[in-house]
């Protein structure tokens, strides 16, 4: 296994080349290119907004959550992230079948690359959301700024296991690409988002709590939306370390299901 | 010193998914048991303790049958995939051709395909832009290099996927039927690469169907059946192994089938079919001392006895006969009816013998037609390729016709040794 790892490490040009090409490839051939990677979360963004300010004012129970689209956003592009990358790692193994079982590659480059270029999309959106902050005039303190890489990180990581486990998985399950995309409309709504942790129950507060991204989300919203300290930091290094343990059963699922990869995709 | 040492391997393929093609997590949990399901339902043993040693600069070719085994072996020499048991060691750098182009990108361009597939093939990106000129020079695409690669042809792909896995510069080349898909050039092209290939001393493994390959341009052969070596060593030998088994086993079964008419589909174009209203009982090729065999020197006499029966009498009938080098290239076809004989009655058991003075052909392996027929062509038997015969020489002319001839000098030409190409 650690072998294999040191192996992955030698390939990361390939891996930086397949994440440039990866973006390439989606953005050339379409009118507005890159445009299209940010239209869902912005249509997103859109509809919620519209729906919680003006169809339903009074459904956000009179919290201080505004400007909401801000709110809104610090949510949506990490969500997006998440998404995109774990449903298209159900996919990426059986796509690139040919490659699997034609080349000699290590197979769980694929789901890093899709993974990683999820995070180059995730880091450009961030300059929307600079945008709707300079709009905004919302202050933001630089000490509170210091953790968003480590959240990202964190994401990343949870991210990552999750696709590595997903994507051998698939192989043998088929379906379970479409048992994921129905878990993700269900955990969508489990994760504050939309709305915040102040606003749900205080009885649901546990269960929310058991959801890993909650603490993801509550961080983003923290440190780029609410004001007041980043108190919440413990909570984010426990899933920092969860989702390192995560990491390992996720690479290690998948190593053992490799030699099985070429003979099934 | 051993560039590829394969000790003792079985590789066993398992097949999941009782019904399905591919299992479901829906089924797997209905059924009970998921990690049940994670188990194989039945095993394929696609090699079976094979060994192999093949040294450093030599070229071997691997033969069989589809399905017998040649493409595992060459995937686990290159890494795809592990054994099931014993070991493989490859020492040096190993380049694939397993398909050419195989994660090209389509929307991308040719040039940025050319850098992530060396590197997916190992090469740094140093590497690839060293040699990019000969890549690029390689595949003749000139300024398509630029243009993304869903406008090349089909041969601009292969080309560039050739000569990106070509270029890795391995040690070890593995090439896996490639040449098939080719043009002609292109096969000329991939040919003499390989070689340059063998002149600096590199070693190559060439899984083919194309035995003459084989014959002409490896050092060593391998024949596998069933996943187990039935033959390794000098190629000729091998190669005529090989068509002798199939060669027989082609008559076994086609004998055991029920007739049917119209040619029934062979490995390789090989099968009997006819009316069997006369049959061709035996085929016996004969040497000039009497002695039945399957290799025949060059220049000397070849007899072909043929041993027929007609249940009923018949009135109507060929006799035929045709040679064939092992590719399909036909040297020699006659029949009596071409000859201007009549046939009158056939009846009961009998026999025809055709005499060849002289077998002026060159060394090499070569197939053989017998058949009975109408003078219409409707067959009563025929026997296509299902028999195989070798031509030895101590000479390594070409071609397939070897005419009896002399070499003369004169003038200010002096020349010593066997002045004739008698063997």
């Amino acid at each position: 296994m650690l072998a294999n790892l040191r192996q992955v490490f030698r390939y990361r040009a390939l891996i930086s080349s397949l994440v440039a090409r990866e973006l390439k490839a989606r953005y050339r051939g379409s009118v507005l290119g890159f445009f299209w990677t940010f239209a869902n979360p912005l249509l997103l963004l859109g509809i919620y907004t519209f729906v919680f300010t003006v169809v339903m004012p009074g459904s956000r129970g009179g919290t201080r959550l505004e400007p909401y689209a801000l709110f809104l956003l610090c949510g949506i592009l990490p969500w997006t992230w998440f998404q995109t990358s774990v449903m298209e790692s159900c996919s990426v193994l059986v796509a690139g079948g040919n490659l699997i079982r034609k080349v000699l590659f290590p197979a769980e480059i694929l789901p890093i690359v899709t993974v990683l270029t999820g995070l180059v999309n995730f880091a450009l959106s961030l300059l929307i959301l600079a945008g709707f902050l300079a709009y905004y005039a919302r202050p933001v303190s630089v000490g509170e700024l210091a953790w968003l890489p480590i959240i990202v990180f964190v994401q990343l990581t949870f991210t990552l296991a999750l696709s590595l486990l997903l994507s051998s998985l698939t192989v043998h399950f088929r379906d379970l690409r479409d048992l994921v995309g129905n878990l993700m409309t269900l955990w969508f709504w489990g994760t504050p988002i939309i709305y915040s942790m102040s606003q749900a129950p205080e009885r649901f507060h546990r269960l929310l709590e058991l959801n890993p991204l909650t603490h993801l989300m509550v961080a983003y919203q923290s440190v780029l939306f609410l004001e007041g300290p980043f108190d919440a930091w413990p909570a984010l290094l426990g899933l920092g370390v969860l989702s390192l343990a995560l990491l390992a059963v996720g690479y290690f699922v998948f190593d053992r299901l490799r030699d099985t990869l070429a003979e099934e995709v | 010193m051993h560039a590829i040492e394969v000790r003792d391997v079985r590789k066993i393929y398992r097949r999941y998914g009782r019904r399905k093609s591919f299992g479901t997590l829906k089924s797997a949990l209905l059924s009970g048991g998921v990690l049940r399901h994670l188990r194989p339902d039945s095993k394929f043993l696609a090699l079976d303790g094979v060994n192999l040693d093949v040294e450093a600069g030599r070229t071997l070719g691997i033969i069989g049958r589809n399905g017998s085994g040649k493409s595992s072996l060459l995937k686990l020499i290159a890494g795809i995939g592990k054994p099931t048991s014993g070991t493989v060691r490859v020492s040096g750098r190993v380049s694939a051709l397993i398909e050419l182009g195989a994660g090209f990108h389509p929307e991308i361009s040719g040039r940025e395909n050319v850098f992530i597939n060396g590197m997916m093939l190992g090469l740094s990106k140093a590497e690839i832009a060293r040699r990019f000129d000969d890549i690029v020079a390689f595949a003749e695409l000139g300024q398509f290099i630029d243009e993304p690669v869903k406008t090349y042809s089909s041969g601009m792909y292969m080309r560039l996927g050739f000569a990106v896995a070509i270029n890795v510069d391995p040690d070890v080349l593995l090439v896996d039927e490639v040449l098939a898909v080719g043009d002609e050039g292109f096969t000329h092209k991939c040919l003499e690469k390989f070689a340059e290939f063998r002149r600096r001393g590199k070693t190559i493994v060439l899984v083919t169907h194309t035995l003459d390959l084989v014959t002409r341009f490896c050092d060593e052969a391998l024949w596998l059946d069933g996943g187990k070596v039935c033959g390794s060593g000098d190629p000729k030998r091998v190669v005529d192994a090989y068509l002798l088994e199939v060669a027989n086993s082609e008559n076994r079964t086609s004998t055991e089938a029920v007739p049917e008419p119209g040619p029934q589909p062979g490995s390789n174009g090989a099968g009997r079919w006819g009316s069997r209203e006369a049959e061709i009982e035996q085929v016996e090729l004969v040497r000039a001392d009497g002695q039945a065999a399957h290799v025949f020197e060059s220049g000397h006499p070849m007899r072909i006895r043929v041993r027929v029966r007609a249940p009923q009498p018949l009135h109507d009938f060929v006799f035929g006969i045709g040679i064939f080098t092992a590719d399909g290239v036909c040297c020699f076809g006659t029949n009596t009816h071409i000859e201007g004989s009549v046939p009158h009655e056939l009846s009961g058991s009998g026999d025809f013998t055709v005499d060849i003075d002289r077998l002026d052909l060159v060394a090499g392996a070569y197939r053989l037609d017998v058949a009975v027929h109408r003078q219409d062509g409707v067959p009563y038997d025929y026997h296509r390729l299902l028999y195989s015969f070798r031509v030895a020489s101590p000479l390594k002319d070409t071609g397939i016709y070897r005419p009896r001839h002399r070499w003369t000098f004169g003038g200010g030409v002096e020349m010593s040794g066997p002045s004739g190409g008698q063997p």
